[in-house]
């Protein structure tokens, strides 16, 4: 049958332009309510954007994890999210405990105190990113490698079967313990508001109303994040190894034929993946000041949201469905309550599933091992 | 001898795909492996490059045996594939498909040089650099899987099917830079269901039959052959 001899209602389901046209509305809907409340309050709307790019971002970090392991063994990696934990929790001690964050200005007096805390708050993020990227190569190495040609659900059980032990494992009294540890910032914040100009913010001051808020913290973590995504697409685009993994993401019996060393491969992926969840994890723990477990659940599951949003196994999708999702949520926790934001990040979910199961930036899934 | 196979089994689960095939190539030689579809000349490649395991046998290369070496392993020490349907990486460049092949490598200049003698075989490789591996037709794929292989340098090029799917006029393009290749010194093991073009470029042919050598001897001789003439030539 050709194209003029459908009918009008057998074209619209073939085009999926069912779906399609409720998205539409949908989208409109919501530009057209958002747009209202923006309307009436541009510097409520202003600070719900910046808060939305501060989370967004460090979904960002996490969700790049999960598409990146997807693309290159097909797997939901559900323990992703306790790795960011664990880099936050590796952050934590390395500032309470050992005062790492220190080191530039205690070894160097003479540095400018701005450098060394710059210094001092990168070396913090990188501790976490090599603890994190260890922690990922080991759960690969015992748990994941050896179900390689096992049914995908077996490793898919695996994963979340890791996901509780790295949490319970982390809530024993001589581990991260149970409870909710206030986390100490590897710098002070410092807080502008913007109200004709931009003005400091002395601590415990009230910003006068109408102002739009912004602190250290958004910068540190727009600035970090932005580091770290023009240093992966450097890596996955121009060195061997990023080359090697889009390969082997494509096809692996091809990439072991051309002498790459496939398992290896695989590990450094988990390894990149699991060092940008380990960053994510103390930017976000600086953001909002306290650990505890099972702190990387939502993000993690929200991170997950967002890269199926984005195009599962898409790195540009993962980073623009991460920016939506935390625009997404801060709009809806801000304007209808608090609780909403985790029911709209879901019902993203499941709109994208039933109507574009690729994501944005995905295409359909090829037949490959 | 170069590449030596001795009594090769290999078995997909209880399929008895390769039984007890043995064969050589010297150094020099072009030898091609011809047979019908099924008959197992992809699996014995696989099974030289290390990605399938024989459950009896042996690969020599130089006299070194290379069963259960590491697929990476043996493209280090001089064998490398270019696999039955091209294989090309379709999401990355040209180049990087190039790169690739030169995994194993570490020496840049070498690479470099190498890079240059692929490009004088395949000049539609190098106007063509910056394009997706899978944009090319199916004829700039097949030079690009070859170019890919001999990147990583081998002695010893094995080839599974290249002629598949490729006008006659493509076909005969590749094969004589296949011949050509040959003459610079890499020796080659190619697969082939086009018995005629494989053994008119071939210095020795063995002819496989459901995971048996049924036939082996000198191109000239196998050309002549009524058995060979009849099953594979396309004469009656
Ligand atoms: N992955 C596999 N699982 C099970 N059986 C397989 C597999 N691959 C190949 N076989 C079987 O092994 C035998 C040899 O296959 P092989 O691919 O080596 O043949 P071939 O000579 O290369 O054929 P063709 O000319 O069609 O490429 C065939 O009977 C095939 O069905
Ligand atoms: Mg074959």
């Amino acid at each position: 049958m050709n194209d003029e001899q459908l009918t009008v209602l057998q074209r619209m389901i073939k085009g999926k332009w069912i779906g399609k046209g409720f998205l539409a509305l949908l989208a409109l809907a919501i530009i057209w309510w958002v747009g209202g409340k923006a309307i009436q309050s541009p510097s409520l709307f202003f600070q719900q954007i910046i808060n939305g790019i501060q989370l967004g971002f460090v979904y960002a970090l996490i969700a790049l994890g999960y598409t990146m392991v997807y693309g290159i063994v097909r797997l939901i990696n559900f323990a992703h999210g306790d790795v960011f934990m664990f880099g936050a929790f590796v952050s934590f001690f390395a500032v309470s405990l050992f005062q790492l964050h220190l080191w530039p200005v205690q070894t160097f007096p003479s540095l400018p105190p701005l450098i060394g805390i710059v210094i001092g708050t990168l070396s913090v993020i990188a501790l976490s990113m090599v603890s994190c990227a260890i922690l990922a190569m080991t759960i690969e190495r015992i748990a994941y490698k050896p179900l390689r040609d096992a049914p995908r659900i077996s490793a898919l059980i695996t994963a979340i079967g890791v996901s509780f032990f790295l949490e319970y494992f982390g809530a024993l009294p001589f581990v991260f313990t149970p409870n909710f540890i206030t986390y100490k910032r590897p710098f002070e914040i410092v807080t502008w508001y913007v109200k004709d100009g931009i003005h400091r913010l002395e601590a415990g001051a009230e910003a006068p109303p109408g102002s739009v808020i912004f602190s250290n913290v958004l910068i540190i973590i727009i600035l970090v994040s932005i580091l770290l995504l023009v240093g992966l697409n450097y890596v996955v685009r121009r060195t061997k190894i990023g080359k090697a993994m889009r390969a082997t993401a494509y096809d692996k019996p091809t990439s072991r034929l051309m002498g790459i060393n496939v398992d290896g491969v695989i590990s450094t992926t988990f390894a990149i993946g699991a060092s940008l969840a380990g960053a994510a994890g103390v930017l976000y723990a600086t953001a909002y000041p306290q650990v505890v477990f099972w702190m990387g659940i939502i993000p993690g599951l929200k991170a997950f949201v967002a890269a199926v949003l984005g195009g599962i196994g898409s790195i540009p999708g993962a980073f623009v469905g991460a920016l939506i999702m935390g625009q997404a949520e801060v709009i809806s926790a801000g304007y209808i309550s608090t609780p909403m934001r985790d029911a709209v990040a879901f019902t993203i979910l499941i709109l994208v599933l039933l109507i574009r199961p690729t994501g944005i930036f995905g295409e359909p899934e090829r037949e490959k091992a | 001898m170069l590449l030596e196979v001795k009594d090769l089994n290999v078995y997909y689960g209880a399929i008895h795909a390769l039984q007890g095939i043995s064969f050589h190539l010297n150094q020099g030689e072009i030898v091609t492996l011809i047979g019908a579809n099924g008959a197992g000349k992809s699996t014995t490649l696989n099974t030289i490059s290390g990605i399938l395991r024989p459950r009896r046998g042996q690969v020599l290369f130089k006299g070194v045996d290379i069963t259960f070496t590491p697929a990476e392993e043996i493209v280090r020490m001089g064998i490398c594939q270019s696999p039955e349907g091209r294989k090309i990486f379709a999401t990355l460049t040209v180049m990087e498909n190039l790169e690739m092949g030169a995994y194993t490598q570490n020496n840049k200049a070498e690479i470099q040089k190498n890079l240059e003698r692929v490009f004088r075989s395949f000049p539609r490789l190098k106007e063509r650099q910056n394009q997706l591996g899978g944009t090319l037709s199916g004829g700039e794929q097949q030079m690009l899987a070859i170019g890919r292989a001999l990147m990583s340098r081998p002695q010893v090029l094995l080839l599974d099917e290249p002629s598949m799917g490729l006008s006659p006029i493509l076909v005969e393009e590749i094969f004589n830079i296949i011949q050509e290749i040959n003459s610079q010194g890499t020796s080659i093991l190619l697969v082939e269901q086009n018995a005629q073009m494989a053994l008119s470029v071939a210095h020795r042919g063995y002819v496989l039959e459901t995971g048996k050598i049924v036939l082996e001897g000198k191109s000239s001789d196998l050309l002549n052959n009524p058995m060979v003439a009849k099953a594979y030539l396309g004469a009656h």
